[in-house]
């Protein structure tokens, strides 16, 4: 077995940091241990990866549209309050 | 000039002085954003819709409250979190973080912690699957199947691409419970694609 050196970190911990990571959120020295363990790990590089096309594909959802007739009260809410403000 | 190019200030403005087009033109633009948001308060699409008409009443009898410090947006959406909330019923503070769980799954590493097998790589047609209509419906369920604090913050940072401290704004939370959110939930949308092109077949 491999001895690992106590300041490694594991996949398990890898994938706990990767927002942090992210966000800008690590401490640098965390940071450097972050980057050092994906340079010898091509599946939490590929974890990674998949979070940023998670995030990306996030950003592609469109939000729901409110229904006409919402949209017709509030006009009408609208002109109420014109009406009897100013 | 069209109003839908017009910033959100310029629409402000017109709406201070009674514009309908403006107020139209500011309800079309944050509608679907704030209905969406809303919706992870209250136990219904009326009672959301409800909140968003209630944000809106507000937002136009108290425009003139509106100083610039936040952006526009920051402000609507603050509102509306505030009625949504008194609308909806919410848990304590102190469950905030309550839904907490392992990023992924404690059975895909081994006893040292290394993946037990390996990951697939997504990133050579990853976009091209992301983007299809199948995988953003997968998605859109997978958003809807988060823990409401969770959602709303994923809502805020990757559906509305808001910055993390305008959302710490909107939500009155810590820049670190905000990240413990968004690591959560972010992570379960993942996991929710991962599972889905490993079903398919890729």
């Amino acid at each position: 077995m491999l001895l690992r050196r106590r300041e490694d970190l594991v996949c398990q911990q890898v994938v706990e940091l990767v927002s942090d990571y992210l966000e800008g959120g690590l401490s640098r020295s965390d940071r450097k241990r972050f980057e050092a363990h994906l340079r010898v790990c091509p599946n939490c590089t590929n974890y990674l990866e998949q979070m940023r096309a998670t995030i990306r594909a996030t950003g592609t959802l469109t939000p729901d549209d409110l229904s006409p007739e919402a949209r017709t009260e509030l006009t009408d809410l609208f002109r109420n309050w014109r009406n009897e403000g100013s | 000039m069209d109003p839908a190019t017009e910033s959100d200030l310029e629409l402000l403005a017109r709406l201070r002085d009674g514009d309908e087009a403006a107020f139209v033109t500011l309800v079309a633009r944050y509608n679907g954003s704030m209905l969406r948001l809303a919706r992870t308060y209250v136990p219904s699409a009326a009672v959301a819709e409800e909140a968003v008409q209630d944000t809106w009443m507000g937002v136009v009898r108290g425009v003139d409250r509106f100083e610039g410090r936040s952006s526009f947006k920051t402000w609507l959406f603050r509102i509306l979190v505030n009625r949504a909330r008194s609308a909806g019923t919410r848990e304590p503070r102190d469950l905030l973080l309550a839904d907490a769980g392992p990023a992924v799954d404690p059975s895909r590493f081994d006893a040292g912690g290394a993946w037990a097998r390996p990951l697939e790589s997504w990133e050579t047609d990853a976009d091209d699957r992301l983007l299809a209509a199948t995988w953003s419906g997968r998605l859109r369920d997978a958003l809807g199947e988060l823990p409401p604090r969770q959602r709303e913050i994923v809502i805020l940072r990757d559906v509305e691409g808001m910055d993390s401290g305008s959302v710490c704004d909107v939500l009155g939370i810590s820049e670190g419970n905000q990240r413990v959110l968004l690591h959560r939930g972010r992570s379960r949308l993942r996991a929710a694609l991962e599972s889905e092109f490993e079903s398919r077949g890729r």
